[in-house]
């Protein structure tokens, strides 16, 4: 594909990304604190990705080769557009391998196989305050986050184990980062949060909208809230995928007709797809 | 001839590629961010004023602008440095420490103690400095053991060249935590960053 022209490398102007790079050491440093920032209006809406695609433009480079999922998905309609964004005003190499790819950028998932080190994962972030829905005012949240008083959240999980026996909460289930930070993962099924701990990939987190972008480094600790009584366990299926057979990824749910019919296949097209070929390589 | 005159009065060059080499810089203090202790080699230079490593230039050529007021040390604080970063960067030069965003530190044996710089608050801890010292080694200094996030089973920094009693400042700086600076010591073409997060160990 040609490079767009009459852009700067990557969309953004360099003194908006020198401000997004700065932000970014910042929380760096910080593991878990959320880094206000000047995020800039993009060429798509809040809500499609600018947090993330601001975040990526600042980090790559030429020699990157980006890798963009949504939901798992090489090939949904955000993950294919903000690729071809990429490709188009940076120039750079794409490619659907996680393993391949320099920086991933994710809507709503971690890809199935493991991250290397060296490897940066940005996601897309639409709320990255923990704390919003029980506490509204940011002035308080923020006051929260510095006295580390993080009381509220644990009533609200305890509320769910009072009203159904068991922790409700199946994505974007809270994280403590570090020991210190109560940290949003995005809506990333709670199958995923397990993945962040101990991660040798940098995980960067961008949310345009609100204007905040957060870190955890390589080799953090990400503990996912939890009471001693009522552990954190993660989703697990009884079907395995109906596509590579895989019974130990993240499985979505497809209706197949108006009768009941349904399938379970991976969310992870990537792993999904070369499940399969290895498949029928073997045959 | 040209770089007689460059070296004399007139002004040196920045980024030959101001973008890119901007974006290559920026990766390597965040690889060296990421990875406290990991020593990152410039992956692009340009020939800054005495006394200025390659590396501390080029971190303040990729990283400072208009809205970071840089902090000098007396052996940085030189006319020509200063013409340089207003030309390049455009940014403010302070000479009140807990007023920058970005300090220079070219003679740390007179440095002030890292409690001088801004610390940034409990609300917002992002609002410290970020301390760059350029040191005389960073591989034959007393060894370090470090420990904490970006390193899986410990990491070992051998910076030297710290006025008496840095290893006490940088320990006391990692007790502010969340507040506190991040420092980023660079030596000729290359450098290394130890973030507020990282613990001394031992």
């Amino acid at each position: 594909m040609t490079a767009a022209t009459g852009y700067n490398f990557a969309y953004l102007d360099d003194q908006t990304k020198r401000m997004i790079r700065r932000a970014i050491l910042k929380a760096v440093a910080v593991p878990g604190y959320q880094v206000p920032f000047g995020s800039r209006e993009m060429p798509l809406p809040y809500g499609w990705g600018t947090g993330g695609i601001q975040v990526t433009a600042s980090v790559i480079g030429p020699d990157d080769r980006l890798k963009v999922i949504d939901q798992g998905a090489d090939d949904t309609t955000n993950a294919v557009s903000i690729r071809r964004f990429f490709a188009r005003t940076a120039g750079v190499a794409t490619t659907d391998r996680t393993e391949e790819a320099t920086i991933i950028q994710t809507r709503h998932r971690i890809p199935e196989t493991p991250l290397a080190e060296g490897q940066i994962l940005v996601y897309q972030v639409p709320i990255p305050e923990p704390l919003r829905w029980l506490e509204p005012r940011e002035t308080e949240t923020r006051r929260m986050h510095a006295l580390a008083d993080y009381g509220a959240m644990h009533v609200k999980l305890y509320e769910d184990v009072a009203r159904f026996g068991r922790i409700a909460t199946t994505y974007d289930y809270p994280v403590m980062v570090n020991g210190r930070y109560l940290m949003r993962p995005s809506p990333i099924p709670k199958f995923d949060n397990p993945k962040m701990h101990m991660n040798p990939a940098l995980q960067l987190f961008g949310a345009g909208r609100e204007k905040r972008i957060y870190a955890v480094p390589p080799f953090t600790e990400v503990r996912s809230l939890d009471f001693e009584d009522h552990p954190f366990a993660v989703q697990s299926w009884d079907q395995s995928c109906a596509l590579c057979g895989s019974t130990e990824s993240f499985l979505d749910e497809v209706v197949t007709d108006d009768k009941g019919g349904r399938m379970y296949v991976c969310s992870d097209t990537d792993y999904c797809g070369r499940r399969r070929d290895r498949k029928e390589a073997a045959e | 001839m040209a770089m007689t005159a460059a070296a004399d009065s007139g002004l040196h060059p920045g980024f030959a590629d101001p973008g890119l080499d901007s974006q290559r810089v920026f990766r390597a203090v965040l690889e060296a961010m990421a990875r406290p202790g990991t020593i990152v080699g410039l992956p692009a230079r340009a020939a800054g004023p005495a006394p200025l490593d390659a590396a501390t230039t080029a971190i303040l050529l990729a990283l400072a602008d208009y809205e970071t007021p840089v902090w000098l040390d007396g052996a940085a604080d030189q006319p020509q440095v200063a013409g340089y970063l207003r030309f390049h960067c455009g940014c403010p030069l302070t000479a009140d420490p807990k007023a920058a965003a970005f300090a220079v530190i070219a003679a740390p044996m007179g440095m002030p103690p890292l409690s001088a710089f801004n610390l940034g608050s409990d609300e917002y801890p992002d609002r410290s400095t970020t301390v760059i010292v350029q040191v005389a080694t960073l591989t034959e200094g007393a060894p370090w053991e470090l420990g904490g996030p970006g390193i899986r089973d410990g990491a070992r920094l051998a910076a030297g060249g710290f006025p008496p009693g840095f290893r006490r400042w940088v320990a006391d700086n990692h007790e502010l935590f969340p507040c506190g600076v991040d420092l980023v010591f660079t030596c000729g073409d290359a450098l290394t960053a130890l973030p507020r997060s990282t613990r001394l160990e031992g």
